[in-house]
């Protein structure tokens, strides 16, 4: 069992090292940071621009295998805090990434939990009411949630808040950025965190509880049908029970797989919901990156990115093999 | 294989035996028998049957409806208006919706409702090409995979895996400077420069989005082809070209169109994300994600520059993603394939 | 007379569809008595589990049922599902027929017992509730249970499920159990067993059971009285030695006479009973078995019969002649008479070059672990050194339970490759000096015919295009094609205008004729039928029996029959090869082998199988094997049989060390070649009494 999950484990890591480099690779390819020196009045010269790309490992001079080479050793021979080399800010991106870390993964973690809650209490509750009115509404919420984009739930959201807060007369939600510089004292600054979470969290929490809820849904109709729930009836439990301790446990299963599959989804979503919200995380570090052409900084995303998938495949396997004895070996 | 050859003696064929959840098609199933006996000579094809479920879904109508009348504005929209795309009024900016600019003008006077057609015509010229790009690879690398096995099934394996720790959104983020500007293409591929932003979104998102599905179209075919008619094919001599053509490919078909369907809304929300964040279709060049991000900071002021652009997208995406369900629920991949 | 336990009237049931409904149950009348053992049989579709379901106020929502069923007095219908809730399990239980999907995937076998016990009494302690769950385990006989109370259903095999199920049903002592096809997903030895195990939960608890099934075979050797069920109603009622003896129903009557029987096959023929039941969404007005019967006369046409006790003899017929047959003036023989048998020659085989012959072939799978890293950790000896041959126009029977390799040595030999050890020989030529072009040359003469009707044609394609799809490979031209076609469907009986119709408008039976007509469309010279009657209902495996045996006949077909189904075998086979984890044990001329079986397992197997004759059932006495089948990935020094051996247990310990540490090689009996020591002792079985629930020695 603990065997199996670590041959997961490190199969994944395997895999974290092939999408780490490959996105080094494409990014170096597709990334042109020399655009940021020219056309500036007075001109750089050309011999300034090479040293300064050269010194962030990122000039386009140089083959782009031997950059990635170049970087791969960085990362195995250099101290901890410099593997990942520097932005083009100048700052390491180690640094960066441990200084905006919690702040992502506050609203990301928090959001996806809430999302698999809520969307399997909704998925299961929907398909034991198939097919009536409360089902039908879960239903066509659950599709209009789907299709609204973060970004535009949101700024929707943003909207609502606003009125909300006029409508008291006072800043009751605050949204932007995510915490109010100057506050001292903890519980205050404990009231301020929370307040600036909510509208992104229940944002994320919509968004991923909707696709949730129809996934949970229609495992849950899967095994309404099944025998083995026929069993517990014909045992005596009514079906209520039945439902409860037969189907929801065995409907969970395939839930765990799913929440590894779609985890990437929200890890993009949040990222969106941070330059919505104006925090500053890893997700507006990485748009940033991609916007300022800055291969560093994208990788350094990338690969913090896929540590973070990484883990949470692994808790995914790991709830499997929890769930479903036919797996444990 | 023999290890459970043997069947009971009348497997699932015990009309309406079966519970809950395959009781009404057990019905229907009967219903068609019934209908055909009527009729002798009219064989029911597979295509009519779903057809007819399909008829029976609202979620159909509903979504149908919605999504013709989002194309039909793309398409026809204009005519209604006598503004063009870009066209800035200098005598009415950041005007809310009225009479003259039916949604408004922006703070340099530019016609939302010319924006929108525009915007649309983009945003939906990509879902409904990107996708069936990404269903072709999708079906061509998932029934190679399924059919073949070996070092093709675990390269294509690797491939999927690789999708669960480095999310789809992150390689179109990547490759996204090339949209922008084609001369950011690396040399290789340059030749693609001719392509207008739109066309190299096609590709990207095509190329990039296919893995979930092939991941089912390959479990699909890997149970095809235990089938005993693609067997019995095999053990005739027919060569594996004709039976991927003849027995595999229509026999997911069905999966496909439905991929198709749901995969429109995922590739206009891919397309919308990359533009929303600069990183798509660029200025002056509009579609949903640019209109959006320009609404955003005016979204408490100036509503209707926000709202507009954003109810349209969740009008199209919901509908596509209700007449894709109205398909899997009238093709039923479960019930269907699975339990037939 | 007393009340009786559970009494059943009028009850319909019907599922709403757009068109009104399927009528699934219509109109079904009948009681059980204390302690009494009926069995309701028919075939898919008649509605029998459909009425058990009801009883039990198991089926869903959206069926709409009417009717009256009262148990013990009190009625059912109209009771919430609490109040029934507390009334299944405890007074009424079921035993259904998949056991795998019955049982809760992710809960230990010992907490779905304790389950059971619980719900009924809360205040059981959980430590009294599990070791009544062992106790339980021990009585259906399953060994080590102790251990066994904790492994989750996965672990367990189909028969430790189904004793499992059992388990559950006897918990809280029921006054009444439903047993809905309980055997029917296992394979005959298995099915003894558990039979014999239903016995044993019977008497243990004193409850009058309802057996449904489609086997005339296991009504025949274990219920009192029987119920023939038909399109949704009861077609007749009786103690089940009067219903097999003298049938009043033309139903039963075909029933009875389509059923191949061990004990006659091969001597007469089987009677087709033609057609298909009708749809129960579509019924014609009258007799809705009057499509189908050779008796039907006008009145049959417009009125429906009621089930009606005539005579008062205890026995109730739902036909309008049932006052002539009872008579006697209108005899089975009338109804359905027996085509003519014709006695096969035993032809004079020598110097007949064998069509295929096998030497030593073995077919041995790895076994892979690891999703990414994948590395073997094992071989599943699926087919592990068999020799056989099929001279020209005769039968090979291959019959062995699941897991034996009997279907993968067919398959085998239609990859037309070199074996992986071994050799194999098609008309005359070694497969594996084979050119590709002589390859393909040769597939015209090796045909299959599958099992699964379902799954054996494309659902795509029209019924033209599949019968013909063998001779695209080999260019013959359109024209030719189509005049094939139809010559093919006229010769497996079905209409020649059929050609543009899609597979999903045949019944089960057609479908197989249509998957013989592709097979035959090359003219091949020998045809492997994998299973080719198993998924097929009764009546109308008689006819594809009969139909295959003609051909045979009339084209000089050889072929190599693989089935599980004794009887079918019998009937169509001249030769016999018994399977057994990859070996064939017993082989050799069908008559010699039937009559006097020299190894242990082919006379467990043929002593399992049951006969529709309730008399002779009942006077029969049976070989149980012991345990299942060993896993076919272990390695077993010595006669791989020895640890499920009858006749193993009553040797003395130099024989059985013989056993354990030689693999006995087939040696010449009679005609017949035999993989055991101790041919010499097989006398022993004969008075030897074996039961199921025997602790097996050693577990």
């Amino acid at each position: 069992m603990t065997q199996y999950i670590l041959r997961r484990f490190v199969n994944y890591l395997v895999l974290t090292v092939i999408a780490t480099v490959f996105s080094y690779i494409a990014a170096s390819l597709f990334f042109y940071p020399r655009r940021r020196y020219l056309g500036i009045n007075p001109p750089i010269p050309e011999e300034s621009v090479d040293g300064i790309l050269s010194a962030y490992g990122v000039n386009d001079k140089d083959p782009v295998l031997l950059r990635t080479w170049w970087w791969i050793e960085r990362i195995i021979f250099e101290p901890l805090s410099q593997k990942l080399g520097q932005d083009l800010q100048g700052n390491w991106v180690i640094n960066e990434i441990v200084g905006r870390a919690g702040t992502s993964l506050r609203l990301l973690l928090l959001g996806a939990l809430l999302a698999a809650l809520l969307g399997v209490t909704l998925g299961v509750w929907g398909a034991v009411r198939q097919y009536k009115a409360s089902d039908q509404i879960v239903s066509y919420a659950s599709f209009i949630l789907i299709s609204t984009p973060t970004f535009v739930g949101g700024v929707i959201l943003m909207i609502l808040a606003t009125n909300f807060n006029q409508l008291l007369g006072f800043q009751m939600i605050r949204f932007t950025g995510s915490y109010t510089p100057g506050i001292t004292g903890f519980f205050p600054q404990l009231w301020d965190g929370f307040v600036h979470l909510l509208l992104p969290t229940i944002a994320l929490m919509l968004f991923g509880a909707a696709g949730y809820s129809r996934y949970q849904r229609s495992l849950m109709l899967d095994v309404l049908g099944s025998d083995f729930i026929r069993t517990a009836r014909a045992k005596g439990a009514t079906r209520n029970h039945a439902l409860v301790k037969h189907g929801v446990r065995v409907a969970l299963i395939p839930m765990s797989t799913y929440l590894a599959y779609s985890f990437g989804t929200l890890v993009a979503g949040s990222a969106f919901l941070e330059i919505i919200f104006s925090w500053e995380g890893m997700g507006k570090y990485g748009i940033v990156a991609v916007q300022t052409s800055d291969v560093n900084a994208l990788a350094g995303n990338v690969c913090f990115t896929a540590i973070l998938l990484l883990f949470s495949s692994t808790l995914s396997e790991v709830l499997y093999a929890a769930l479903d004895p036919r797996v444990r070996v | 294989m023999s290890m459970n050859a043997q069947q009971p003696a009348d497997r699932g064929a015990d009309l309406a035996e079966d519970l809950e959840p395959t009781a009404h098609l057990i019905a229907e199933k009967a219903d068609t028998t019934a209908s055909q006996q009527e009729k002798a000579h009219r064989p029911i094809s597979r295509g009519r049957l779903v057809w007819r479920r399909l008829k029976g879904k609202p979620n159909f109508y509903i979504g149908g409806a919605i999504v013709l009348a989002i194309v039909a504005f793309a398409l026809f929209g204009d005519l209604f208006n006598i503004y063009t795309q870009g066209q800035q009024d200098s005598f009415n900016f950041n005007s809310p919706p009225s009479a003259q600019h039916y949604f408004g003008t922006d703070a340099i006077g530019v016609d939302l409702y010319a924006s929108m057609t525009s915007a649309l015509r983009t945003s939906l010229l990509i879902g409904f090409l990107a996708a069936p790009t990404a269903t072709l690879v999708a079906a061509i690398m998932g029934s190679l995979a399924g059919y073949l096995g070996g070092p093709f099934e675990m390269f294509t394996n690797w491939l999927i895996n690789l999708l669960l720790v480095l999310p789809v959104f992150y390689v179109l983020m990547i490759v996204s400077p090339a949209i922008a500007d084609p001369s950011n293409l690396p040399g290789a591929i340059q030749w693609l420069g001719f392509m207008p932003a739109w066309g190299l979104l096609v590709i990207a998102i095509g190329l990039f989005s296919w893995m979930i599905m092939a991941q089912i179209v390959k479990n699909q075919t890997k149970s095809l082809k235990e089938r005993e008619y693609v067997k019995a094919a095999r053990y005739m001599g027919v060569s594996t070209p004709t039976i991927l053509r003849r027995h595999i490919i229509p026999n997911v078909a069905s999966l496909l169109i439905i991929d198709g369907a749901l995969g429109v809304a995922g590739a206009i929300l891919a397309e919308t994300s990359l533009s929303f964040f600069g990183l798509g279709i660029q200025a002056p060049d509009v579609s949903l994600g640019t209109l959006l991000q320009d609404g955003t900071g005016a979204a408490v002021s100036r509503p209707w520059l926000f709202v507009i652009p954003a109810s349209f997208l969740i009008a199209l995406l919901t509908g596509v993603a209700l007449v894709g369900d109205a398909l899997r629920d009238a093709i039923d991949p479960t019930s269907e394939v699975n339990r037939a | 007379m007393p009340e009786p336990l559970l009494q059943v009237k009028d009850l319909t049931v019907t599922f709403p569809n757009a068109k009104g409904g399927v009528r699934a149950v219509r109109g079904v009348d009948y009681s059980v008595g204390e302690g009494e053992f009926l069995g309701i049989v028919g075939e898919s579709g008649s509605g029998k589990s459909v009425s058990s379901l009801a009883v039990m106020g198991l089926l869903p929502s959206s069926a709409k049922i009417t009717g009256d069923i009262t148990f013990r007095g009190e009625s059912l219908l109209g009771m919430s599902d609490r109040a029934l809730s507390k009334l299944r399990g405890r007074e009424m239980a079921m035993i259904f027929q998949d056991p795998l999907s019955a049982l809760t995937p992710v809960y230990t076998v010992g907490q779905q017992i304790v389950e059971a016990l619980t719900l009924h009494d809360k205040n059981v302690p959980q430590r009294s509730a599990e070791k009544r769950a062992v106790e339980l385990l021990k009585i259906v006989g399953i060994p080590a249970a102790e251990r066994r109370v904790k492994a989750f259903p996965h672990e367990f095999s189909g028969g430790m499920r189904q004793r499992a199920m059992i388990a559950i049903a006897i918990a809280n002592d029921p006054a009444l159990i439903v047993a809905d096809e309980p055997t029917t997903a296992l394979d005959v030895t298995i099915q003894a067993q558990i039979l014999e195990v239903l016995q044993k939960a019977k008497e243990v608890t004193g409850a009058a059971v309802v057996l449904i099934t489609h086997d005339l075979g296991v009504v025949a050797g274990n219920v009192d009285r029987v119920a023939v069920m038909y399109a949704g109603k009861l077609v007749e009622k009786g103690p089940v030695e009067e219903v097999f003896h003298s049938p009043r129903m033309p139903y039963t009557m075909g029933l009875l006479r389509s059923v191949p029987n061990m004990l006659t096959a091969g001597k007469e023929r089987l009677v087709p009973l033609e057609g298909r039941p009708p749809n129960l969404a579509n019924l014609p007005v009258g007799c809705p078995f009057a499509d189908r019967c050779p008796a039907a006369q006008d009145r049959c046409r417009t009125t429906e019969p009621e089930l009606l006790a005539d005579l008062r003899d205890g026995r109730e017929v739902a036909c309008h002649r049932s006052d002539e047959i009872a008579a006697g003036t209108l005899k089975p023989s009338d109804i359905f008479p027996r085509p003519p048998h014709e006695e096969r020659a035993v032809k004079d085989s020598t110097g007949l070059q064998p069509v295929v012959k096998a030497q030593d072939l073995i077919r041995h799978f790895p076994l892979y672990k690891g999703a990414v890293f994948r590395r073997v950790v094992g071989r599943v000896k699926a087919v592990d050194g068999v020799d056989f041959e099929v001279l020209p126009g005769e039968t090979l029977g291959l019959v062995g339970e699941s897991g034996s390799g009997k279907s993968t040595t067919a398959l085998e030999i239609m990859e037309l490759v070199s074996p992986q050890r071994g050799s194999l020989e098609v008309t005359g030529k070694d497969v594996g000096t084979l050119s590709r072009a002589e390859r393909l040359a040769m597939r015209q003469d090796v045909q299959i015919v599958f099992q699964d009707p379902m799954a054996a044609v494309d659902p795509r394609m029209p019924v033209g295009d599949i019968i013909a799809e063998p001779l695209t490979v080999h260019g013959v031209p359109r024209a030719e094609r189509d005049r094939r076609v139809v010559e093919m469907l006229e010769l497996v009986g079905l209409d020649p205008e059929m050609t543009d119709r899609y597979p999903h408008e045949f019944s089960g039976g057609q479908r197989q004729r249509i998957g013989i007509a592709r097979s035959l469309i090359t003219n091949p010279k020998v045809l492997v039928l994998d299973e080719p009657v198993s998924a097929l209902d009764v009546s109308v495996q008689a006819g594809v029996v009969n139909l295959l045996e003609d051909l045979r006949d009339r084209m000089g077909l050889s072929y190599l029959f693989v089935a599980h189904d004794l009887a079918i075998v019998r009937e169509i086979a001249d030769k016999i090869a018994v399977m057994y984890l990859g070996r064939i044990v017993e082989y050799g001329p069908v008559q010699e082998v039937y009559e006097t079986p020299r190894h242990p397992y082919t006379r467990a197997l043929m002593s399992a199988v049951p006969v529709p004759d309730p008399t002779i059932e009942r006077a029969r006495r049976r070989i149980l094997l012991t345990g299942d089948l060993p896993s076919p990935t272990e390695d077993i020094p010595g006669c791989n049989f020895a640890s499920r051996c009858p006749l193993f247990r009553m040797l003395d310990e130099t024989r059985q060390a013989q056993c354990l540490g030689d693999d006995p090689a087939a040696t010449v009996h009679g005609k017949s070649k035999v993989a055991c020591h101790h041919v010499d002792e097989i006398h022993r079985l004969d008075d030897a009494d074996i039961s199921a629930l025997s602790p097996i020695p050693g577990d």
